[in-house]
């Protein structure tokens, strides 16, 4: 079992997956934030790699990445900011792939591999399109987490869970990322359907920002990931682990 | 083998093309793919495609004897394929159309569209006025500044225009945020994408509805010179009237295919839109294509003095017609392009949008390689109303 496998499954409650920019102050500062939110009960962390067109981003994240690049950082730097993280929680990177193929895909399997990251998340890479990355990321032993979305019919979504290892990562809206006042109708339903097809842990994600939507997620998804709601309150200059506190307190 | 017949069938263009975009528009591009296909072989659906081509566009548009300009030259024959003379005045309504109609076959109320000069914008809010669709426009304020008019035809038209701040405010901007529209809207809306790029369907579905301007041009050109041309010429932002230009004389390899690109200030300037001639493969809104990135992959802000060729990648069979070596890809400056808009203006009477003046100053390079002997086909794609302030601008701050 992988190690994000492990860290994600939750017999009760839900998992919490902060979202960090790497970068965003800047490098130091996204890697400290990340280990404050291991310290503070975070079951893994998702590394964000700036990407100057983020299709599947809203304004929030879209924001955090451009001052991240305008801070020069890049998918080499996202890696040693993973790296200082991966000693205290496992990491997944999340990375268009746009950056992977201008790095190399072969070499950023084996660097990603050498940071002691767990997995990474192309948000722009349907399953149809996976290889060659997805063959690097599995003979270097890490896991390829692929997204299913609410347009997903159930064909798709049993061949996203047939492909995906660490976990399914699963968009609960039809949109982009940023914070949402409720959780998506028909979200349940379709955490069932996610449910039917793979052993794996699910991960719900896009749209989650506060603590009432983890008390809905319990029993229909292992984990949370929150990322807009964060970076929203670092974008106003607080500090987002106070949020992440109530966040962590209402998934018990 | 023919190239046009080894094309692969399903979303790949030799190494290019594919379906690089989030999982959420999935379900809809092959919603798409399959009712295209549907659509396209069904002859009712040709019938009406057909007659609002004649009735509405204004087709066939006409081959042009650009004799005055082919004078200046040096006596190459040069013909003009007169795009400008479609309705709204460039070829963007052929695509447009196509799409209004596959949108309105799928149930879809609602079209979205991204436009850099504002044709395509503008080709998009009239039919979507035409058939009664709901019409949002995504259009970077960069672009809103300086196509002026054509902000002020789409909402008279009666869609919205939304402005987009991110990133350069331009073509490749207002592209993210149509898609993430259709992200969000999936269901109910169709995007109606300006060009040959994106994720497959889209370049052969534009394609598909651009190739008339080259299955035309083709058989005007038979039946007045009983011959083909030398070279077809056309500009390449996306790549969408050159593709529908070209597509038609792919297997007759005698014929040069020539795409201009926008080289701005000059490509070692690092101020310009050549992503075939300067870039290097990447993923770009939805498609493995040449693309003007930096070594991290980053995507790079680019410069043309037309806005409807600044945009750093380019229709993934581009990409491939250029390794294949069955198209050659060159490019034009800014200083170039506003000399031949000029020329053309005064020598014919005819004022071209910035993007084919871009072709017009191959078509006078070509003319003085080939000699009077040299027949050469342009593409004219639009009509250049929209310019006058760009050029204005541009000779101010040249001393033109």
């Amino acid at each position: 079992m992988s190690r994000l496998e492990t860290a994600l499954r939750a017999s009760d409650g839900v998992r919490l997956v902060p979202y960090v920019m790497a970068g965003y102050p800047d490098p130091e500062g996204s890697a400290r934030l990340a280990l404050a939110y291991a310290a503070a009960g975070a079951a893994a962390v998702e590394v964000g790699v700036p990407f100057s067109d983020p299709l599947a981003d809203g304004p929030v994240v879209q924001r955090a990445g451009q001052a991240a690049l305008e801070g020069g950082m890049t998918l080499a730097g996202a890696l040693r900011v993973a790296e200082y993280v991966a000693s205290a929680v496992p990491v997944v990177l999340m990375t268009y792939v746009n950056p992977v193929l201008a790095y190399g895909p072969r070499r950023f399997a084996a660097d990603a591999a050498r940071a002691g990251i767990a997995g990474v998340i192309v948000p722009d890479l349907p399953v149809e399109e996976a290889d060659p990355l997805a063959g690097w990321l599995r003979q270097a032993g890490l896991d390829t987490v692929f997204l299913v979305a609410p347009t997903s019919p159930d064909s798709r979504i049993a061949s996203i869970a047939e492909r995906s290892s660490g976990f399914v990562y699963c968009v609960t809206v039809r949109g982009v990322t940023g914070p949402r006042a409720e959780l998506a109708p028909g979200l349940a339903e379709l955490l069932h359907r996610v449910r039917r097809s793979t052993r794996l842990p699910i991960a719900a994600g896009f749209g989650i920002s506060r603590p009432e939507h983890l008390v809905q997620l319990r029993g229909h998804a292992d984990a949370a990931v929150v990322a807009s709601a964060l970076l929203e309150r670092q974008h106003r200059g607080e500090d987002p682990t106070g949020l992440f506190d109530e966040l962590v307190t209402a998934c018990r | 083998m023919p190239i046009a017949s080894s094309l692969p069938s399903r979303g790949r263009y030799g190494p290019y093309g594919g379906q690089y975009v989030p999982e959420t528009v999935m379900a809809a591009l092959e919603e798409l793919e399959g009712a295209w296909d549907e659509a396209w072989a069904d002859p009712r659906f040709q019938l009406e495609l057909t007659a609002e081509r004649h009735a509405f566009v204004g087709r066939p548009t006409p081959l042009y004897a650009a004799q005055r300009l082919s004078r200046h030259f040096g006596g190459a024959t040069l013909h003009l394929k007169r795009e400008d003379l479609c309705h709204t005045g460039a070829h963007k309504l052929n695509n447009a159309l196509g799409q209004a109609l596959i949108a309105r076959r799928m149930g879809k109320g609602r079209i979205i569209a991204e436009t850099g000069a504002g044709q395509h914008g503008v080709a998009a809010a009239t039919v979507a006025a035409r058939f009664g669709l709901e019409c949002t426009v995504y259009m970077g304020s960069e672009d809103m500044r300086r196509q002026a008019i054509n902000v002020r035809r789409m909402r008279m038209l009666g869609a919205e225009v939304r402005e987009v701040n991110a990133g350069t405010a331009t073509l490749k901007d207002a592209t993210s945020e149509a898609i993430r529209d259709w992200v969000t809207n999936v269901g109910g809306t169709h995007y109606v994408i300006g060009s040959a790029v994106g994720p497959h369907p889209y370049p052969r579905i534009v394609r598909d509805l651009q190739r008339v301007i080259g299955d035309e041009a083709k058989e005007q050109y038979l039946a007045v010179e009983g011959r083909l041309p030398d070279v077809v010429v056309a500009c390449v932002g996306g790549g969408s009237n050159a593709i529908g230009m070209f597509t038609a004389f792919l297997d007759d390899e005698q014929v040069r295919l020539v795409g201009v690109e926008a080289a701005g200030r000059g490509l070692e300037s690092g101020l310009h839109a050549a992503s075939l001639g300067a870039g290097r493969p990447g993923v770009l809104h939805g498609a493995h294509t040449y693309l003007l990135q930096d070594a991290d992959g980053q995507i790079l802000p680019t410069h043309s003095v037309s806005a409807g060729l600044d945009y750093p990648g380019v229709g993934p069979e581009h990409a491939w017609l250029r390794d294949a070596e069955r198209a050659e890809y060159v490019s034009c400056t800014d200083a170039e392009a506003v000399a031949a808009f000029k020329l053309c203006t005064r020598l014919e009477g005819i004022i071209p949008a910035l993007e084919p003046a871009h072709a017009l100053h191959w078509a006078g390079v070509l003319a003085h390689e080939l000699g009077p002997e040299g027949r050469i086909l342009v593409c004219l794609s639009g009509r250049g109303d929209k310019d006058l302030d760009s050029v204005e601008a541009f000779e101010r701050e040249h001393g033109g």
